[in-house]
């Protein structure tokens, strides 16, 4: 159940008539849990980019070989912020291929893919879904469902995969980054996907001007800046890289122009 | 193939699940294959055409295993897009209930916020039609919501709503201001005043175009009610609920300050006759009661009239008219007020016949002062009162005149000595034969508060009736003799003689002497430089003690001369008894030039003239006073006369202006007679 405190005085009102991140991106990656104007927004951008639904297969594969990284190294809390509509490769069904007592907590502002997840994971007594914004950490790390996970004892995965890029200068999202690492057990890690300025920089306007429309305008940053994000986190090798090269599956897997899928990927650890 | 297309997945399970479609087609099940790899998220159609090729080219089964696994791909696809859809769908459905559910929810706390908030709320659009109002406003205003919903805010006026409150309205729905706050009476639909601090403010859309006005409404009756009935408190007499003294002023003042030219006002100032008898014999329980009936009666006969009533204290009430067209009007007023009280009143069985004597005053605004006015008033009571009472009297200018010199002394003329409220001017006695400034002579005034600057006349007689005489006179004796002091030291012989009247209970005055002694002693002023000028009464007064006192300061060098000669029953045996050094003959000797001619006025001349050989005879200096043109001075020079005083020679003024006289006028004959 989406939790609404008092303090909610005015719920944010559902709109299937503007596209939705994270029904876009489920459209990218060939699935129908979205409706025309995000389908429509999709085809927009895919004209211009073609490369789109590779790079959302990419992230995803990403997300996949992350999860299995950490379930191996024994994390068996994971906090999905952004989590949208994770019906390819969802976390929990990743990391309990290792850790078959894995929980997550997905976390969403949008109504609708918070509602999807409680439908899909209506049975599951380890999964919670939440919805909260990223943008408003004291807020999100305060529902009872989130301050649960994060109780000490255990590190906590926290998963942060696509999602800020949707979170633009002015709301400060480093900050909102290092309120979240401080209320990380010690041991935690932090899984970052952004998407980034430096290899396909003709894309990065025509792009941006596509999300403008929507309620999560996206805002592409460079090298240094998504850096800065895993600030007091240590890289694992291979640090911060293209979407492709972080431990890929077998070496070819990589490909010949890893920059073409221009997201920065990393995963930190907390001492 | 399959891993191409599934790089999202994990190699391993691509790689099982490659094999277990191959398996399945070559089993004879490509539908089955194709199932499972959509299932699997295998949805390219890229996959799909790439299959086709790969079945068609295989070594021959049965069937068509190509176009089996083309439509089982469809139908799988189809079937889980559906699926898909409508699980999209129904979260979108969820989502939006619970946005409801959660809007709902706010708006049902925000209705009872609304609903239940313990100060009125009221809602209306910037038209000014109310369109909601809360349980609060509703009993605040006895109204149910259907007296109010759609009535315009504008009909909600009070007469007691200032001019500002309905601006600040306008401001606020034209949109020039946010929100404005007043104290502000509404009725109540039963008729009934409350009052409430109001608190306006102007809602505006996304825009910023206005779109409500929301008031807020505290009920404040009782501490308004509270303020008032202090303010009565503060404003009414508690025995008789009429306006108090203050009360009473306060409006008269108001009165003044707003009353436009020429408008006129009245008072009856009102005294019992007999309340101090009923007082002393019945007391004061009944005394009250009277006092409580009396006030009954003025106010149900002068309120209607639209006159004010107060009780000034004790048994003295006032009745202010405030447009008043005429003396007829407070005159009409005055025969009311007595035939209210013409009824003997009955307490405890006692049937009180209680007249009363009342002053009248009409005058325009702006012509006297309130505290004048009140005192004129009151002094014209008196005049009711001594010729009997149960009557009313007029107020005369001449007579009141006398009364309000009586009564300033008797009153405040302690404190005015105290407050520095006396001070002196000197007019200048000349020489006639070279027009020099040889004297001057001392005059008291008083800078009354209320009544302006009042001349010796107006008070030293009252004065000398009540002894304060002889403080005043100390006082007036130090500062004239300490200013001659200062002009001998400043201007040595050519320094004036001043003269300082004396009255006769302050030549009778033993202390007299010690006083003068003191003062010439502190001041350093020559004896010879002071002159005391008595009157012919004092002179006639009772011999013995006054005599003695004047020889004594004679003795002392202090000369002495007699005012205003002529006027009393001249008993010339004084001028032997009393040690004179001269003769100031009254005004009323000298005749003005008059185009009329006047039968006695060569006599008068041939007194003057017989007078100043007596003068001459006895080595008097002899001064004429009232000397106002220079004809006259040269008459009286040519019959013998020595000075001068008068507006011909100059009026009494300040010091420093004095002073101005005397150096444009430096050369003080040799020749002079004076005094030695």
């Amino acid at each position: 159940m989406a939790h609404h405190t008092w303090q909610t005085w005015s719920p944010s009102w559902v709109d299937l008539e503007t596209p939705n991140a994270a029904r876009v991106y489920d459209y990218y990656l060939g699935g129908s849990h979205n409706f025309e104007a995000d389908r429509r927004m999709a085809r927009q951008a895919m004209e211009q980019w073609p490369d789109l639904p590779k790079i959302m297969q990419a992230n995803r594969a990403f997300l996949r070989r992350s999860v299995q990284y950490l379930a191996a190294r024994g994390f068996t809390r994971f906090l999905d912020i952004g989590s949208g509509i994770p019906t390819l490769g969802p976390v929990h069904e990743v990391a309990r291929e290792l850790q078959p007592e894995a929980q997550v907590v997905y976390v969403d502002r949008d109504p609708v893919a918070v509602a999807h997840s409680q439908l899909m994971l209506e049975e599951d007594p380890l999964c919670r879904v939440v919805q909260a914004d990223v943008t408003e950490p004291d807020e999100l790390l305060a529902q009872p469902d989130v301050a649960a996970l994060l109780e000490p004892g255990e590190p906590v995965a926290l998963l942060l995969v696509a999602v800020l890029h949707f979170v633009p200068d002015e709301l400060h999202p480093h900050a909102q980054v290092a309120r979240l690492r401080d209320a990380l057990p010690p041991g935690s890690a932090m899984v970052l996907c952004h998407a980034c300025r430096e290899g396909r920089p003709d894309q990065v306007g025509p792009h941006q001007d596509i999300y403008a429309r929507t309620r999560t305008p996206l805002t592409m940053r460079g090298h240094a800046e998504i850096g800065r994000f895993f600030d007091g986190f240590t890289l694992v090798d291979p640090g911060l890289v293209y979407l492709t090269q972080w431990r890929p599956d077998s070496p070819e897997a990589v490909g010949p122009h890893p920059e073409r899928l221009p997201g920065l990927v990393g995963v930190g650890l907390l001492p | 193939m399959l891993r191409r297309h599934g790089t999202p997945l994990h190699p391993t399970k691509v790689a099982a699940l490659g094999a277990r479609t191959a398996a399945m087609i070559c089993d004879g099940r490509p539908g089955q294959a194709a199932t499972a790899l959509v299932a699997a998220h295998f949805t390219d159609p890229d996959l799909l055409v790439e299959a086709v090729e790969l079945l068609r080219g295989a070594p021959s089964q049965e069937g068509d295993p190509a176009g089996a696994f083309a439509a089982a791909w469809a139908i799988a696809l189809r079937e889980r897009t559906l699926r898909q859809q409508e699980t999209i769908r129904t979260a979108a459905d969820v989502a939006r209930r619970e946005a409801e559910q959660a809007l709902h929810a706010s708006e049902a706390r925000f209705r009872a916020l609304f609903e239940h908030a313990a100060v009125g709320i009221g809602v209306g659009s910037v038209d000014g039609e109310i369109l909601a109002a809360n349980r609060s406003l509703l009993e605040m205003f006895g109204a149910r919501l259907e007296d109010l919903r759609g009535r315009a805010v504008t009909d909600l006026v009070h007469p007691e709503d200032t001019p500002e409150i309905w601006h600040a309205y306008e401001d606020l729905i034209g949109g020039r201001r946010e929100s404005f706050q007043c104290d502000k009476p509404y009725y109540r639909k039963d008729g009934q005043v409350v009052w409430t601090h109001l608190t306006v403010s102007l809602i505006r859309d996304e825009d910023g175009t206005p779109r409500y006005q929301v008031a807020m409404l505290e009920d404040i009756t009782d501490r308004y009610r509270l303020q008032e009935r202090l303010h009565h408190q503060a404003t009414h007499d508690p025995l008789t609920g009429l306006p108090n003294r203050a009360a009473f002023f306060e409006r008269l003042e108001e009165l003044f300050a707003k009353a436009p030219p020429g408008a006129h006002f009245g008072l009856c100032y009102i005294d019992l006759d007999r309340f101090k008898i009923v007082n002393d014999s019945l007391g004061h329980a009944t005394g009250d009661q009277l006092l409580v009936e009396v006030a009954g009666r003025l106010a149900t006969a002068l309120g209607p009239l639209g006159h004010t009533v107060a009780r000034l204290g004790g048994d003295e009430f006032v009745v202010l008219l405030e447009h008043c067209g005429g003396e007829h009007d407070a005159v009409a007023a005055a025969r009311t007020v007595l035939g209210a009280l013409r009824e003997p009143i009955l307490i405890d069985g006692h049937k009180l016949a209680v007249g009363a004597s009342v002053g009248v005053l009409e005058r325009p605004v702006g012509t006297i002062t309130p505290g004048a006015a009140v005192r004129a008033a009151d002094l014209t009571l008196y005049r009711a009162k001594e010729a009997g009472g149960a009557r009313w009297t007029l107020y005369d200018a001449r007579t009141n005149a006398e009364a309000v010199s009586r009564y300033t002394v008797s009153v405040r003329m302690p404190m005015a000595l105290d407050r520095g409220e006396f001070f002196l001017e000197y007019q200048p006695l000349c020489s006639l034969a070279d027009g020099s400034l040889t004297a001057v002579e001392a005059l008291v005034r008083w800078r009354h508060p209320l009544l302006g600057t009042l001349g010796p006349d107006e008070f030293v007689p009252a004065a000398e009736e009540t002894g304060l005489i002889l403080p005043l006179g100390r006082w007036i004796l130090s500062q004239a003799c300490a200013q001659g002091a200062d002009w001998q030291r400043r201007y040595g012989q050519r320094a004036p003689q001043v003269n300082v009247n004396i009255t006769a209970r302050q030549a009778r005055s033993k202390g007299l002497i010690a006083d003068i002694g003191r003062i010439l002693a502190d001041t350093g002023l020559e004896p010879g430089l002071l002159q005391l000028e008595i009157t012919e009464s004092t002179a006639l007064g009772p011999r013995d003690e006054s005599l003695r006192v004047l020889n004594a300061l004679v003795d002392r060098g202090i000369t002495l001369a007699v005012d205003d000669f002529g006027t009393g029953w001249s008993n010339l045996a004084y001028l032997r008894d009393l040690p004179l050094s001269g003769l100031k003959l009254s005004s009323s000797f000298i005749a003005e030039p008059s185009a009329e001619p006047v039968p006695d006025s060569d006599v008068a001349w041939r007194i003057i003239g017989g007078l100043a050989d007596l003068s001459r005879s006895l080595g008097l200096t002899l001064t004429a006073e009232g000397v106002e043109t220079r004809e006259t001075a040269e008459r009286l020079r040519a019959l013998g006369c020595d000075w001068g005083q008068g507006w011909h020679f100059g009026r009494p003024v300040t010091p420093e202006q004095l002073e101005e006289l005397f150096l444009a006028n430096p050369q003080k004959g040799t020749n002079s007679i004076k005094p030695s």
